[in-house]
């Protein structure tokens, strides 16, 4: 499904992302794990297409589709969805109307109708029990005044509502306590079928032992060091990162 | 790859068409003599000519003010053409009658004049430089004793009212821009609504300025006798040229005991290009004055003009009476603006909310000012202020001016301010959603704008959401 080539990205004068190569076959769920500053994060939104970033070399397809030539909204409607590590608050915009927003302008990618605020209402309330909500939180403003763990759960509602073909989650679990954890976690499997794939960028094991990966890789300095499967996450929490990078890992969350 | 924040406007004025009509000019500059022919030509009565004469003497001792946060040219006022008229000059009985080439215009401008658009419900008196060419829905009104008509004919056949209430709000010697109004206003609206009446329909004028060199000083004076309720929309625009235009209106609202008096403006006159040459300078007076239990509501949403200088007030001069200023003002380009609002509290348990978002693009410049003023009389008096900027890219700037007096130990005043920009990291929120760059803009400045827009009235509401998409466009990426 996802095919990363020698991909190569900077920011301003600074490499970040050192030739990375990784593979992602529908129905699959990858980890990728790493110290502070290693480019987990940088790839998540490099494959988004966050404009920050220059793509210097190498390649990613999506079933065949060049992403790096496309616009962020163009990889979102071909199937992208990126589960912000920091979400951005939009004031006076309502996230029922948000997010009605972004599910018709998939829509109408498709070829399809796009729904009726009533019509949608239907479609969320199924949505909100994956994570628990109940209707009010629809008319907030978009993650105005939300706390962590609701910015994190309200990515979760998004991607359960869009259905992306790859969802990348960066850092979901940082910041949330267990049962917020446990919730998100939920919501992803939930949404695990056989013609979806994820990715985990996760600094932590924690998130692991609820979603299990089939791989895991280990990102150091833009490059990926080792991968593994799911045994690998727990040799990293008993071992640290220190083994793989050659240096203790500065004491930072 | 370049930041998508970065550059702003690069869109055309849609409105900068120039209808092609022989205008009946005075020769430009001012003294008695142009005021005195300004008069004549309108077959005013002394008491106006005498008015008139009076502002421009108190003029002549005037200078004009800069303490705005904006920066002009040095205006040469003798360059000026103060009157401008089409010059197909008799009565009209009826639009059929309109020259058919202002008739098109005003179907360019989208003015709801055509029966069609009237079904709509909208009575509309149309300002065409400085004379008014055709008023709508006139007789309908007149059935529950509404007078809705140019200023002109206000002059000639409600001498009495306009005598009464003409400066009663904004006196002649009032500020620079309103003396030279007084002394040279060619035309405008005027609204009168009897004891108890519910006007029943919104009440629109729409401005636009043509002519090369006209100054446009429309004067627009609107009464809501005791207990009666009016609503009234005000949009303007101005064709394109090089040269800056002035334009310098009065507006005066008088609310008597329990009458609400609710104006709401569109304005989105030619704002200059990208380096700032040409466009309006909007440079106007606008206040009203509340009797007791009466309730003036200013709603305004500034996307265009070069300059914008103006603070719509409310006189809370009886006990029990309301002000609310809601504004929305948009600078891209090179636009400046110093807007905002006064609320003069006299009465007891007098109430005032101010609400003003302002949005900068570009090289726009954006200054809100405002004066919160609670008289020794006042007991009981509250305000509430919000006020909100919105910053776009990296050479536009913001700025806020609250000025308070407070005079009685009753009195709570309250304010609130904010300062935020939309992001690279907002709109690739957005567009990682499916969304492209200008429905993310879109929504995040509707989002923004939202408390304003909901002032408005629905028809108005849509246009002013429009605008803003129109006013925005390739302000991002």
């Amino acid at each position: 499904m996802l095919a990363i080539n020698g991909l190569r990205a900077s920011a301003g004068d600074n490499e970040i992302l050192r030739g990375i190569t990784l593979q992602v076959r529908a129905g699959e769920v990858h980890a990728i794990m790493g110290p502070n500053g290693s480019g987990k994060s940088t790839l998540a939104q490099v494959l988004a297409g966050h404009p920050a970033y220059t793509v210097t070399a190498g390649s990613a397809t999506l079933d065949g589709q060049d992403l790096l030539e496309l616009e962020p909204e163009e990889r979102a409607q071909a199937g992208v969805f990126l589960a912000f590590q920091y979400p951005v608050e939009i004031a006076g915009v309502t996230n029922a109307y948000f997010l009605r927003a972004a599910y018709n302008a998939l829509r109408k990618v498709r070829g399809q109708e796009e729904l009726d605020p009533i019509d949608f209402l239907d479609l969320l309330e199924a949505k909100l029990k994956l994570v628990g909500w109940g209707p009010e939180i629809m008319q907030r403003a978009v993650n105005s005044g939300f706390s962590g763990g609701e910015k994190k759960r309200n990515e979760i509602l998004q991607m359960a509502i869009l259905e992306p073909k790859l969802a990348i989650l960066d850092e979901t679990d940082s910041g949330l306590d267990i049962d917020a954890l446990r919730i998100v976690a939920d919501g992803v499997n939930a949404l695990r079928r056989p013609d979806r794939a994820t990715i985990l960028v996760t600094h932590y094991q924690r998130l692991l032992n609820f979603i299990v990966p089939d791989y895991v890789h280990v990102l150091v300095d833009g490059q990926i060091v080792k991968s593994g499967g799911k045994e690998l996450a727990l040799e990293l929490e008993a071992r640290g990162y220190e083994w793989l990078t050659g240096m203790p890992e500065t004491a930072s969350a | 790859m370049g930041s998508p924040v970065e550059s702003l406007v690069n869109r055309e004025y849609k409105w900068g068409f120039v209808t092609d009509i022989e205008a009946d000019s005075v020769p430009p500059g001012l003294s008695e003599d142009h005021v005195r022919l300004i008069s004549a030509k309108k077959g005013e009565p002394e008491f106006m000519l005498d008015w008139r004469l009076k502002a421009y003497r108190g003029w002549l001792k005037m200078s004009e003010p800069h303490w705005p946060n904006v920066s002009y040219p040095a205006i040469d006022y003798q360059r000026i053409i103060y009157y401008s008229a089409p010059k197909t000059q008799k009565p009209l009985g009826s639009l059929d009658e309109a020259d058919p080439k202002l008739l098109e215009t005003y179907q360019k401008l989208g003015i709801p004049l055509t029966e069609q658009k009237i079904l709509a419900g909208v009575a509309v008196d149309a300002i065409f430089d400085s004379v008014s060419v055709g008023t709508s829905y006139k007789k309908q009104l007149a059935e529950l004793g509404i007078i809705f008509c140019s200023f002109s004919e206000a002059v000639q056949e409600h001498p009495e009212l306009v005598r009464r209430y003409l400066g009663s709000v904004v006196p002649a010697s009032d500020n620079f821009f309103a003396a030279l109004n007084s002394a040279v206003f060619s035309d405008g609206s005027f609204v009168y609504v009897p004891k108890g009446v519910r006007c029943p329909m919104d009440l629109s004028t729409y401005f636009r300025i043509n002519a090369q060199n006209t100054g446009q000083f429309e004067r627009t004076l609107i009464i809501a006798d005791e207990g009666a309720t009016v609503s009234y929309l005000e949009g303007c625009t101005a064709p394109k040229r090089d040269e800056n235009q002035l334009h310098a209106a009065v507006v005066e609202l008088i609310a008597l005991d329990g009458a609400t008096i609710k104006y709401s403006t569109v304005q989105n006159w030619y704002a200059g290009d990208e380096e700032g040459r040409g466009g309006i300078y909007n440079f106007v007076t606008k206040r009203g004055k509340a009797s007791r239990g009466a309730k003036i509501s200013w709603t305004q949403v500034e996307t265009g003009s070069a300059i914008t200088w103006k603070y719509p007030s409310v006189i809370l001069q009886g006990d029990d009476s309301v002000g609310e200023f809601y504004s929305v003002a948009v600078v891209n380009g090179r636009q400046q603006a110093d807007t905002g609002t006064k609320m003069i509290h006299m009465g007891r348990n007098t109430r005032s909310t101010i609400v003003s978002k302002g949005i900068s693009a570009g090289r726009g410049n954006n200054s809100y000012r405002g004066l919160v003023k609670v008289l020794p009389r006042a007991a009981g008096a509250r305000n509430y202020t919000q006020c909100d900027s919105m910053l776009i890219g990296n050479r536009c700037g913001a700025n806020t001016f609250p000025y308070i007096d407070v005079q009685n130990p009753s009195a709570s005043v309250e304010h609130e301010a904010s300062t935020s920009k939309i992001g690279e990291d907002q709109i690739f929120y957005c567009k990682q959603r499916g969304l492209n760059t200008e429905n993310a803009i879109s929504m995040i400045v509707n989002g923004f704008c939202k408390e304003v827009f909901k002032e408005l009235p629905m028809e108005f509401a849509v246009e002013a959401q429009k605008l803003l998409g129109v006013s925005l466009e390739g302000s991002v990426g």
